[in-house]
């Protein structure tokens, strides 16, 4: 019989009473809470209620605002047709407004006017959304580090569709909506600017990135070979180091010879995922503001190596010496 | 609950898997890898064995027709009409249009292009344009030999590989975004096969294939200095520079490292020797749609243009089909040296386009997007 033990059971508790959580002073929660089997395979059972304030609304309806003028921007484009859109839906975007619009408030909107109000009513919602976070998080009485976190992320957004389009003069610097336009944007953004993996802050960004991962999977172990020592109360055992506290750091100062402890693995992972974006950001934003082409600017820098040449020389076409072309 | 939920959920990842076998497009081992740089710089051609066989058998050239006597009465005075060869002695030219049949209508004959009433008519549209290919054959082996098709030539198969239309042409794409509702998509943002199943744009061939006056720096949009000095290109160019790079690794069968470094795709010192190759084939691509494909847009019938009424047109994919060297680079001008230089000059083909022969099959074009 399964048993009740720790929060890596399989058993999907349900009171009787919903659980409501400690009182605040403000409680605009909202909905009948009800217990979902789905959720509880991957969570806990219950669901709501949901706390949408004034501003959470506010922030839903940008939200969807944007998301419909980007649907039915890709629909138009495809004429209207519902069969197409959905083959093509990948494929569609809604895109920026052409270089010769440069910073212009309002170009017309099936040149990028749509775009820049699809952009205003997204970052609204993402702003707001913010707001949201914040607040409910000194509601309950919590540090703000999830607010923070998000900062980070919304720092990236913030650069790549509002504030290096402003240092560059021209809102068709921006990434289009779209899911695989806004990839191949990427790809040619890397191409345009002379490979972005010579940008030592893409560089920082991705050993952020990939250290989180391997943070995350090290932590996440760490944590579920130690639940049957009772280590998902790991902020407990912080002041108060049981069995399980004890035998993670000694599992990872017999293989690493260092460990960290229960409150610093936290500010690590913290740390990682929020400098990703933020360094990421640094370097988007002093791509074409301040350097042009990262391969050369790593030449001249001594970043990048030089390797033995396996051919001639190779010399460009266009600059030998104009005599008889077919 | 439970249950139910464990066999929906086994039974979706088994179709998944079967799906994810059948119809992902695999390729598996032996593998057939070429290093094409230095050691560590990931310059390197990755291929499967039993591909490069089949792009090897997909693209064998054919075997030529035996050699004609040179001697006896010129070609001129035995026939009617004989603008191009006349010089060639008439046995001499008719082993060429032999082969030419052999080449572009196996299937239709002679009749695809000969009147059958009268054999020097240039009755038929499909008559007049193969004159003047005829020509265009001989003006890519006499200029462009030394830059681009060299010693291995080309001839009519090249392109044509026994279809009266070859497969792989291209035509102008409407704009789209004329309506007051329909939003610019900048040509992009649709699954189109021309460059890979990308969103990127696909009209690019009009923008690099079809004039010769396309400026130099059209497709160069990386800086070539570190820092800005000058006003850069938008990334819009950026992907129209992506767009016809992935048609050409497409057409040619190689990935980017087949011409370029995998450090910095704009540097030419640490370029493989087949950029400057592919470099005069674009110019040559140029050359060959404005002085010989794009004037034959009066002489085809309307079913043989594109939506927007403009005439085929030629790019890589159209002579390589695949291959990074057509026919696997077999030398198949030495068998036809009237192929191999202009003979004499011959105005371009006039008289109002007819269709084809009544009663024949003719494939209609590929049709263009919507």
């Amino acid at each position: 019989m399964a048993y009740y033990q720790n929060i890596f059971t399989q058993v999907q508790v349900r009171p009787l009473k919903p659980e409501h959580g400690v009182p605040v002073a403000v409680d605009d929660r909202i909905g009948k809470p009800f217990n979902s089997y789905l959720f509880g395979l991957i969570g806990n059972s219950q669901v709501g209620p949901i706390y949408i304030g004034y501003i959470a609304a506010l922030s839903i309806t940008c939200g969807v605002i944007a998301f419909e003028i980007i649907g039915l921007n890709m629909w138009a484009s495809v004429n209207w047709d519902p069969v197409q859109f959905v083959r093509q839906l990948p494929w569609l975007a809604l895109e920026p407004p052409l270089p010769k619009y440069g910073l212009k408030v309002l170009p017309p909107l099936n040149e990028g006017g749509w775009w820049l109000i699809a952009g205003f009513f997204l970052t609204a919602a993402i702003l707001l959304w913010w707001v949201h976070l914040y607040r409910r998080a000194r509601a309950l009485g919590l540090g703000t580090h999830v607010p923070w976190a998000f900062a980070s992320a919304i720092w990236l957004y913030l650069v790549l569709g509002f504030i290096r389009p402003l240092l560059m003069g021209s809102w068709s610097e921006a990434v289009p909506f779209g899911i695989f336009p806004h990839l191949d944007w990427t790809a040619a953004f890397s191409l345009r600017y002379g490979n972005l993996f010579y940008n030592p802050f893409h560089m920082l960004s991705i050993t952020f990135l990939y250290g989180s991962t391997l943070l995350f999977a090290m932590h996440g172990g760490t944590i579920l070979a130690c639940s049957r020592y009772g280590a998902e109360r790991e902020i407990d055992q912080i002041v108060d180091r049981g069995t399980a506290t004890e035998r993670a750091a000694l599992f990872w100062r017999w293989t690493m010879g260092f460990n960290a402890t229960m409150e610093s693995i936290h500010r690590w992972a913290w740390w990682f995922a929020v400098l990703t974006t933020l360094t990421g950001g640094i370097g988007i934003l002093l791509t074409g503001t301040v350097v042009d082409n990262w391969y050369l600017w790593a030449v001249k820098h001594h970043v990048a190596p030089a390797y033995p040449q396996v051919y001639g020389p190779i010399v460009d076409p266009a600059h030998l010496a104009p005599g008889p072309r077919p | 609950m439970k249950t139910i939920l464990a066999v929906v959920g086994g039974a979706l990842a088994l179709f998944l898997t079967i799906a994810m076998f059948g119809g992902a497009g695999w390729t598996h081992p032996p593998m057939a890898v070429k290093q094409t740089g230095f050691r560590g710089t990931g310059m390197d051609l990755i291929r499967t064995r039993a591909g490069n066989e089949a792009l090897a058998e997909a693209n064998r050239a054919p075997a030529p027709a035996d050699p004609a006597e040179a001697g006896g009465e010129k070609a001129s005075a035995v026939y009617e009409n004989v603008q191009v060869l006349g010089d060639l002695s008439a046995e001499q030219f008719n082993r060429v249009m032999v082969s030419i049949t052999e080449w572009v209508a196996p299937q239709q004959g002679c009749t695809y292009c000969h009147s059958t009433e009268n054999m020097a008519s240039d009755e038929l549209y499909q008559k007049r344009v193969a004159r003047r290919m005829l020509q265009m054959t001989q003006y890519i082996n006499a200029s462009w030999k030394e830059n681009h098709v060299h010693q291995a030539g080309v001839t009519c198969y090249t392109c044509h590989r026994g279809n009266p239309v070859p497969a792989n042409i291209w035509f102008d794409h409407p704009v789209q975004g004329a309506g007051r509702f329909i939003p610019r998509n900048n040509s992009q943002n649709l699954a189109s096969a021309e460059v890979g199943n990308t969103s990127l744009p696909y009209d690019v061939y009009q923008a690099f294939y079809q004039h010769k006056e396309t400026s130099e720096d059209a497709v160069r949009v990386n800086a070539t200095t570190a820092l800005p000095e000058t006003k850069g290109k938008p990334i819009q160019d950026a992907e129209k520079t992506f767009a016809i790079m992935i048609s050409m690794s497409q057409s040619l069968g190689v990935n980017c490292t087949f011409c370029h470094n995998t450090r910095s795709v704009a540097q030419w010192d640490t370029s493989t020797p087949n950029r400057v190759h592919a470099w005069y084939g674009i110019r040559m691509v140029r050359d060959l749609n404005q002085d010989y494909m794009t004037p034959l847009t009066s002489t085809f019938p309307r079913n043989r243009l594109g939506a927007l009424g403009d005439a085929p047109k030629i790019n890589c994919a159209t002579c390589h089909n695949g291959a990074n060297k057509p026919l696997n680079g077999a030398n198949v001008i030495e068998p036809y040296p009237e192929l191999a230089h202009p003979t004499v000059a011959v105005n371009l083909p006039v008289g109002e386009a007819k269709d084809p022969i009544p009663g024949t099959q003719t494939p209609t074009p590929k049709p263009t997007k919507p």
